[in-house]
């Protein structure tokens, strides 16, 4: 074997790999690969337990029947369900939403009210666009959904976290807040709220502090977005009997945004959810759609309202409720069982998430790769804030696992905090810094698998 | 019965999974474009009895970090008798592991940084504080930290200031059980590609990095645009001669096979310092293995075909 070498004399060129690079508008600069999203993709891995996605558990819908009804729509209706529809939405569905879907939630709107959307992302996506120009002010929990910080990103807004407490969004913290921005010479377009089962937070807002809310955001005239996914899937406390907390939207049809969603209640694949709006906004909210994608996906539509006249859809979101009830059981008696002292976490009443607190000192982000080495993943607290807070929560599902999986994932990730503990008390930490590289990758581009 | 199947493995468990992906997927398309029969599969606990039942011709394996380049995989391959692209065994346990990598080249009279690497016990016994201000002491700042083993720069930092040192050190802790601090060189960042048809073993052309941000993070490998590349590099002739000899030497006093990557500094002097040697080059759309083969004047999907080739005349004799 002999050693030889390349003529090195070709022309000198700088490559970018990326023609386009200097075309790029501004706004994708920081849409880049991460380390922690890399992450993300091992955590799909079978034998990882992943406390990381909120995927509702479709598992558990009646497969045999949900195909025969999809079988009957395409042979009845097939010229219907596979043709362009409407921009605002499928006329029966938006009947169904209003009529049927809403009444648990104290909302009572006309069907041309509603605008039917591709999930109720695509929702929140049409109401930044149509109020918030770059620099607008927009008021969201801490922590707050990461998908919805990445739309206000994504617009440019300047967002501006509010505190929450036991029972989510503070009404002091918020009229704050407010003053501070309209002490700067501003006034806050939106203020995002997940009054019900929060993600990530867990809480959920009682009656009277909806009504706190909803009376800051009328007297400064700042329009409420209610982002509420997760409200008929109570199982505890109050909604222990499949009762679900009244919407915001209930008690001001003019000064709330309404956004609901079948993700959760029957499945995120069909990518089916809706706005309601005031009569103007919703006008708005059409055309934007109609720029967007022309219309929501008619087939998905007619499954949907199909599953809603043909199955026992009440039945199985009683089913999903006695499900996530079981799995909630689960992760809170595991980690109360095996968390280390000084570990903290937020035990609700419906929805999917607890928040978890960890001991003084650690950090989520720079843990997660030694998570998943030990085959559990979750998804660190920075993600659900733009301000580089954070670093001490994570957030956990436990929606998708079964009972036995959430507990060896607990069993999994206590191990994990207390080797961090470990590198601590050896290392000590530094001040005011952490190994996380700005907070947005996350919230800029999140993946799907943890929204 | 064995086929004329190549069977690419890209994905498993480590956190350059996504790299590993994209990698199998380049590499298998570039193999079809040579007419090569592909599969690709990831490595999960059907892959052995596959394997068994349906043995391909040649594994390329395309892993990246632990299961693809300590030698596991391969042992097993060998064990099951199933041929593969790369190197060996003990040749990527030679090369895995840094700390006895760079010890036993710069045995060989290689240039490469000092450095020091310690497991957390260590640290934890003798008192993280004193430690870590002897290394300070030795190496200056700034310094590098970064895991024993693994690639893409996961874990890694730049230590300008002591006081960061706590964090980086539990960020490269999160990758590992040792941690690696490491002279910083600053000069122009190279990579020098290995082929080894069997017969020769020559070096690519060298490419030069120029990240825009501080050094050459995950994030500036694999976000296309955020990184310039010159290939073949701005060097003196003379210096890229230098680092090309010494990436041939490297591949073969760690006895590595078929391919590898040599990634080295060139100091301001020209001083020629090699990092570490990589015994699976990523091969996806930003990586530096094809941008390297393409300034050669080959296409990829010849070259691994030439060593799917060379793997198989290997089984043979």
């Amino acid at each position: 074997m002999t050693g030889s070498t390349s003529d090195p004399t070709a022309v000198t060129h700088g490559d970018r790999l990326d023609h386009w690079v200097s075309s790029y508008a501004t706004r994708a600069r920081s849409m880049t690969a991460s380390e922690i999203r890399s992450l993300f993709a091992v955590a799909s891995r079978p034998e990882v337990v992943s406390l990381a996605g909120g995927m509702p558990f479709v598992q558990a819908l009646q497969a045999d029947d949900f195909a025969d009804m999809v079988a009957a729509l395409i042979r009845d209706r097939g010229a219907v369900a596979l043709q362009y529809g409407s921009g605002q939405g499928d006329v029966r569905l938006r009947e169904q939403i209003s009529s049927e879907i809403m009444t648990p939630v104290g909302i009572a709107a006309h069907p041309d009210d509603v605008v039917v959307t591709t999930g109720s992302q695509m929702a929140l996506d049409l109401v930044v666009r149509v109020f918030c120009d770059p620099g607008d002010v927009v008021l969201v929990e801490a922590p707050s959904y990461v998908g919805a910080l990445g739309v206000f990103r994504a617009y440019e807004c300047d967002i501006v976290h509010v505190a929450m407490d036991d029972e989510g969004l503070n009404p002091v913290a918020l009229e704050e807040a407010i003053a501070r921005v309209l002490a700067s010479g501003r006034r806050p377009k939106l203020i995002y709220t997940i009054p019900s089962f929060h993600n990530p937070a867990g809480v959920t807002q009682g009656a009277q502090r909806r009504s706190e809310v909803l009376s800051v955001a009328k007297k400064h005239g700042i329009l409420l977005l209610e982002d509420d996914p997760y409200g008929l899937l109570g199982f505890d406390g109050p909604y222990v009997d499949g009762s679900a907390p009244r919407a915001i939207r209930a008690d001001d049809a003019d000064g709330v945004v309404y956004l609901g969603s079948f993700s959760k209640t029957i499945a995120s694949g069909l990518r089916v959810g809706w706005a309601v709006a005031p009569h103007g906004v919703r006008e708005k909210l059409v055309l934007a759609a109609e720029s967007a994608v022309l219309c929501p996906s008619n087939f998905s539509q007619l499954t949907v309202s199909q599953y809603l006249a043909t199955q026992p859809w009440t039945e199985q979101i009683k089913i999903f409720r006695e499900l996530y009830r079981e799995r909630r059981d689960a992760l809170i008696d595991s980690l109360a069982a095996l968390m280390p002292e000084g570990t903290q976490w937020t035990v609700p009443q419906g929805g999917f998430y607890s928040w978890v607190t960890l001991p003084e000192g650690l950090d989520s982000r720079a843990m997660l790769p030694r998570a998943v080495a030990a085959l559990v993943a979750y998804v660190p607290g920075t993600g659900f804030f733009v301000d580089g807070s954070g670093t001490n929560y994570l957030r956990l599902s436990y929606c998708y696992p079964e009972p036995e999986r959430i507990r060896e994932g607990v069993r999994r990730l206590a191990g994990v905090i207390e080797g961090e503990l470990e590198l601590l008390n050896t290392f000590g930490r530094t001040p005011n810094a952490s190994n996380t590289k700005g907070s947005d990758d996350l919230v800029q581009t999140p993946p799907t698998n943890l929204l | 019965m064995t086929d004329s199947r190549v069977l690419v493995l890209a994905g498993g468990l480590s956190p350059e999974r996504d790299v590993s992906i994209r990698s199998g997927r380049r590499v298998a398309e570039a193999l079809r474009d040579n007419g090569v029969e592909v599969e690709v599969r990831d490595v999960d606990d059907s892959l052995l009895a596959s394997l068994r039942i349906d043995p391909p011709s040649c594994v390329v394996p395309l892993l990246h970090g632990a299961a693809g380049e300590d030698g596991a995989l391969r042992d097993v391959l060998d064990a099951l008798g199933v041929v593969y692209v790369g190197s060996s065994a003990d040749g990527c346990r030679a090369a895995f592991d840094k700390p006895s990598s760079s010890a036993r080249l710069r045995d060989k009279g290689i240039t490469v940084p000092r450095s020091v690497a310690l497991p957390h016990a260590a640290f934890r016994e003798l008192g993280a504080a004193a430690v870590l201000e002897a290394f300070v002491g030795s190496l200056g700042l700034p310094l590098v930290v970064k895991p024993s083993k693994g690639g893409s720069a996961l874990g890694v930092t730049v230590v300008r200031d002591a006081s960061e040192l706590p964090t980086a050190m539990v960020g490269a802790f999160a990758y590992g059980d040792t941690v690696m601090l490491e002279e910083y060189i600053d000069g122009t960042e190279i990579a020098v590609c290995v082929i080894d048809d069997g017969t020769e073993v020559t070096a690519l052309p060298a490419v030069e990095i120029c990240p825009d941000g501080p050094f050459y993070d995950y994030q500036s490998r694999y976000t296309a645009g955020s990184t310039e590349f010159f290939v073949p590099a701005r060097l003196d002739a003379a210096v890229v001669a230098q680092a090309q000899r010494i990436a041939i030497a490297a591949h073969t006093e760690l006895g590595l096979r078929d391919l590898s990557r040599a990634d080295l500094i060139v100091d301001g002097h020209g001083r020629v310092v090699l990092l570490e040697m990589c015994v699976a080059p990523g091969m996806t759309e930003t990586s530096l293995f094809p941008q390297a083969v393409v300034a050669a004047g080959r296409d990829l999907g010849e070259v691994v075909a030439t060593l799917v080739e060379v793997a198989r005349s290997r089984a043979r004799s």
